[in-house]
């Protein structure tokens, strides 16, 4: 058994995390730049942060066969502050250089709000002029439904093809909207205010395999890096057959970050 | 695509058989909550926002429609469509709509 878990943020998960993943069946994951649970006080802040995700944590990952791939960006809870973003979006595109840099993200909208909607398309700027693929954060709970139709709208304006963008943290009532319009869906199995793996696989059956995958975005909150396995398992116990298992938490992560020419896994 | 076709592959009892015990669970915890809202102390605003909005998503899991979960969530979710310049002195998501808001009313 193989799977990609292409969202999590190992920088808050210990070792053991790795250890469980790959014996989970794990070889490759992908970990968007985020909220750390606090404010950083500096852009150089961030500068340590993304020299964490693109030398430190590719080599804690290959201590256990893992592939580890990153996106950076300054995320939309810390974008509130247009001069301070701007500061830490300068860093990036020196970053961009990196062979493991997949593309921008995770961008989206925290609270709806206007500064954090002109980092956001500032960023998708970024991401265009650098020919990047865009990992995009939705809002969380009663924001998500508003926000995702901002951020769409804000993507849609720019000339990035819609099949190098994925819209993550959807939900029943924003899954459709987000595959009707051309983008890719990320599923996150987050106990408590995401999806479940039981949900993720209804959604599944209800709006099909095409563009969609699951994922942990396992973090420094209540969340679980063996999400993806437990998902597979779930639509397993339902009867779904191995190749759809596959294609939604391997094969679809493949197509999609494949776009990018640093995406590169040995099976 | 439609959302109601006969897309999971288990038959009805094969579903009750694999997740009514854990529904049933769910179920009871949902009925606590409610109950301990009874036994609480009450307080002088009136009905919490939230517990309106429970009690409206509540009425959806028993109306006989589809997509519950999906109407749920749109009950749940802000209908508005300004944007505040900043989220300074904002609070973080709370699950529910406040009246004054949008669209919990």
């Amino acid at each position: 058994m193989k799977y990609i878990d292409p969202h999590v943020h190992m920088v808050s998960r210990t070792t053991d995390d790795y250890q469980r993943m790959a014996l989970a069946g794990c070889i490759a994951i992908t970990e968007p730049a985020f909220w750390a649970g606090f404010d950083r006080s500096s852009a150089q802040g961030f500068a340590d942060y993304f020299r964490q995700l693109t030398e430190y944590e590719p080599r804690r990952a290959a201590l256990f066969g893992i592939k580890h791939f990153s996106w950076l960006c300054i995320n939309p809870k810390e974008a509130d502050d247009p001069g301070f973003a701007r500061e830490v979006v300068s860093l990036i595109p020196e970053f961009l250089k990196c062979k493991t840099v997949l593309g921008i993200g995770e961008i989206g909208l925290n609270k709806n709000t206007k500064n954090e909607l002109i980092i956001l398309e500032e960023q998708i700027a970024l991401a265009e002029s650098h020919n990047q693929l865009v990992l995009v954060h939705t809002p969380h709970l009663e924001d998500k439904r508003k926000g995702t139709r901002v951020i769409m709208d804000a993507l849609s304006a720019s000339h990035i093809d819609a099949g190098r963008i994925l819209i993550d943290h959807v939900e029943e009532h924003t899954v459709a909207e987000v595959l009707d319009r051309g983008f890719w869906a990320g599923m996150t199995l987050y106990p408590d205010t995401k999806m479940t793996p039981q949900r993720a696989t209804d959604v599944i059956e209800m709006y099909g395999s095409e563009r969609i995958w699951m994922n942990s975005a396992g973090d420094w909150g209540c969340s679980d890096p063996l999400a993806v396995p437990k998902a597979r398992l779930e639509m397993s116990r339902r009867g779904h057959t191995m190749s759809l298992i596959d294609k939604v938490t391997l094969e679809n992560p493949k197509t999609f970050l494949s776009q990018s020419p640093n995406f590169r896994i040995d099976e | 695509m439609s959302e109601l076709q006969k897309t999971c592959p288990q038959t009805r009892e094969q579903v009750i058989n694999m997740y009514f015990m854990e529904h049933r669970a769910k179920l009871l915890d949902v009925a606590a909550f409610l109950d301990r809202l009874d036994r609480a102390q009450p307080t002088t605003n009136g009905v919490d926002f939230r517990e309106a909005a429970m009690i409206k998503a509540v009425r959806i899991l028993i109306d006989g429609q589809p997509l519950r979960t999906r109407r749920i969530l749109d009950l749940l979710s802000d209908d508005t469509t300004e944007l505040p310049q900043s989220a300074h002195g904002m609070k973080g998501a709370s699950g529910a709509v406040k009246p004054t808001a949008g669209a919990v009313t």
